[in-house]
């Protein structure tokens, strides 16, 4: 924004912005299903009261200005394209999204959760759908989301107005599914949570918070989650969603030391968990547990706060971890959980049972370049005094590492083989929640995108 | 597809050894070559020498005109490359960020134009 713009026209449509952007690009994108046409409509808003405000003062309820402002715009262009190409269906559009005007300003209607089963709708690519979100919901540009999803900027940009193109003219609905169609209901609302995961563990891989807008994305995530536990607040698997990313949040401060340095799960200090947080994370997980309908994000979840029985009790109920993997591996048969399900059972049954299990999971390709898998393995050598093969796994971890304080980490490991007496050090890779959700590397990899 | 990998770094802040001195590999570095290969993406890769060794050669009207140095003084050099034959820019761009001097430096992605 312009430096000639004053500072509280600027702090109010920046406010506006933040709360309602999402709101004001749902509500004219529903009634005309053009988003990128809403997006420039509502940036063109957004210019002119950045003109108007300072002159006429920050009117009383900006939203209201700025979807006047962006519905006129938007209707002016859609005038002229029918003028050009003179179809019925715009004078159909026009009439909705002209419907309305001059209705009480405060009642946006708030359409945001349909336009997120639009965003994660089947026709739209698995790996465009969190990033579309992102950027219709939340107003992040192409640029900042390639970085968090490690894609070129062009090429994000492409996949973004793609996506837009086929919501308008594939006719992809704007509506929240019919409930009582048990099937498709639950399958579209996987997609919306699994594209709120996707941001969230995307957010968490800046465990130092380095980057400042990646660390918003795990926070834009939780808000998310959060909306979409709001609107829905019947559905057990969108309040096990939020519950897990606010488990998971809880310890953000704990994962590095002073000095940046990586800090494991086992050897956190629970005193720099937020406790408020796990005790948000324990209602949620409690109030859908209620429904009796258990799904993996209230199985993830659970694991999480099993993990945080650690802040009482002094050690996590790994029994608990263990029989909960099982379930989550019998649900899904994500070989990442299978992963984690080996560290839980190396705990419980020692090391040698938990590679006979890593064993079984090696016949899977994605894995070899999988660095969880790599640095479980390691470990669980190491535990066993094979210092060797232990050595050569946590090589490969480290090659496929992109965080240079987990890479510096696993050195440590590989030179502490070394030094110490058998058994080895502990399994020290176990920091599951997200994890779980990095996209697979190899062939198969729908995103290309590889795990770290 | 190909992609080079251009390594751009600080060099004041890794010194390099001396020439005639034994170099020695970061273990980093190892780990991460090693991973390539076993991906089998890999094709070549080697370090370069620091910026002191580089001499820049230019032809003007007609004339040679050789420099002490690198052809640009910028504070990030070119320090090292690889070469990764990977399916699409998604997958190249991971391998990218896994590279140690990602964390420190810069890597740039370039597809190699492909003769026919």
């Amino acid at each position: 924004m312009d430096d000639v713009v004053d500072a509280p026209t600027r702090q109010a449509a920046e406010a506006v912005a933040r709360r309602s952007y999402g709101k004001l690009i749902a509500f004219l994108a529903a009634r005309t299903r053009d988003v990128a046409g809403a997006e420039d409509a509502l940036s063109e808003a957004f210019a002119a009261a950045l003109a108007a405000w300072p002159e006429s003062g920050v009117p009383r309820n900006p939203e209201a200005w700025l979807l006047t402002a962006a519905r006129r715009k938007m209707i002016d262009t859609a005038r002229q394209r029918h003028t050009r190409d003179g179809t019925a269906e715009h004078l159909v559009l026009l009439a909705e999204l002209a419907e309305g005007d001059g209705d009480d300003p405060e009642a946006i209607p708030d359409d945001r959760l349909a336009l997120m089963f639009a965003c994660t709708h089947p026709g739209i690519a698995p790996e465009v759908r969190a990033p579309l979100m992102l950027q219709v919901i939340l107003g992040f540009d192409a640029a900042t989301i390639a970085s968090a999803f490690l894609v070129a900027p062009s090429t994000m940009g492409q996949r973004l107005s793609r996506a837009k193109a086929k919501i308008r003219d594939a006719g992809i609905p704007f509506r929240v599914p019919v409930q009582h169609e048990w099937h498709e209901w639950h399958e579209r609302l996987d997609a919306v949570l699994e594209a709120i995961y996707a941001t969230y563990a995307e957010g968490w891989v800046d465990a130092g918070g380095t980057d400042l807008r990646r660390r918003n994305l795990a926070e834009e995530a939780i808000w998310l989650g959060s909306l979409v536990a709001a609107l829905l607040p019947q559905e057990p698997e969108a309040l096990g969603l939020l519950s897990l990313m606010l488990h998971a949040h809880a310890r953000r401060n704990a994962r590095r030391n002073a000095q940046g340095r990586y800090v494991p799960l086992a050897e956190q200090d629970p005193a720099l968990w937020d406790v408020a947080m796990i005790d948000q994370a324990e209602a949620l997980l409690s109030c859908a547990a209620r429904s009796h309908a258990v799904g993996r994000y209230q199985l993830e979840a659970a694991i999480q706060s099993a993990h945080g029985v650690r802040r009482r009790s002094g050690r996590a109920d790994w029994p608990a971890i263990e029989q909960l993997y099982d379930a989550l591996v019998a649900m899904t048969g994500s070989p990442v959980a299978g992963i984690n399900r080996a560290i839980a059972v190396a705990e419980t049954r020692g090391p040698a049972a938990a590679l006979a299990l890593l064993d079984g999971l090696a016949g899977d390709p994605r894995l070899a370049q999988y660095q969880p898998y790599w640095a479980a393995r390691a470990g669980l050598l190491a535990r066993m005094g094979d210092r060797h093969t232990a050595d050569q796994a946590y090589e490969r971890a480290m090659g496929l590492e992109t965080d240079a304080a987990v890479r510096e980490f696993l050195l440590q490991q590989r030179l502490a083989l070394v030094t110490a007496d058998p058994p080895g050090p502990m399994v020290r890779y176990d920091e599951p929640p997200p994890s779980q959700e990095r996209p697979w590397p190899g062939p198969t990899s729908t995103s290309g995108k590889t795990a770290t | 597809m190909q992609y080079m990998l251009l390594i751009y770094t600080d060099e004041a802040a890794t010194p390099a050894p001396k020439p005639g001195e034994a170099v020695t590999i970061s273990p980093a570095y190892v780990a991460y070559t090693q991973a390539l290969h076993e991906a089998k993406v890999w094709r070549a890769g080697d370090r370069l020498q620091p910026i002191s060794t580089a001499t820049t050669v230019r032809m003007v009207n007609g004339r040679s005109e050789v420099l002490n140095g690198p052809y640009a003084e910028t504070r990030e050099q070119l320090g090292g490359y690889y070469l990764i034959d990977v399916p699409d820019l998604d997958a190249a761009l991971s391998w990218a960020a896994r590279c140690p001097a990602a964390s420190r430096g810069h890597v740039e992605v370039r597809p190699l134009w492909t003769m026919s």
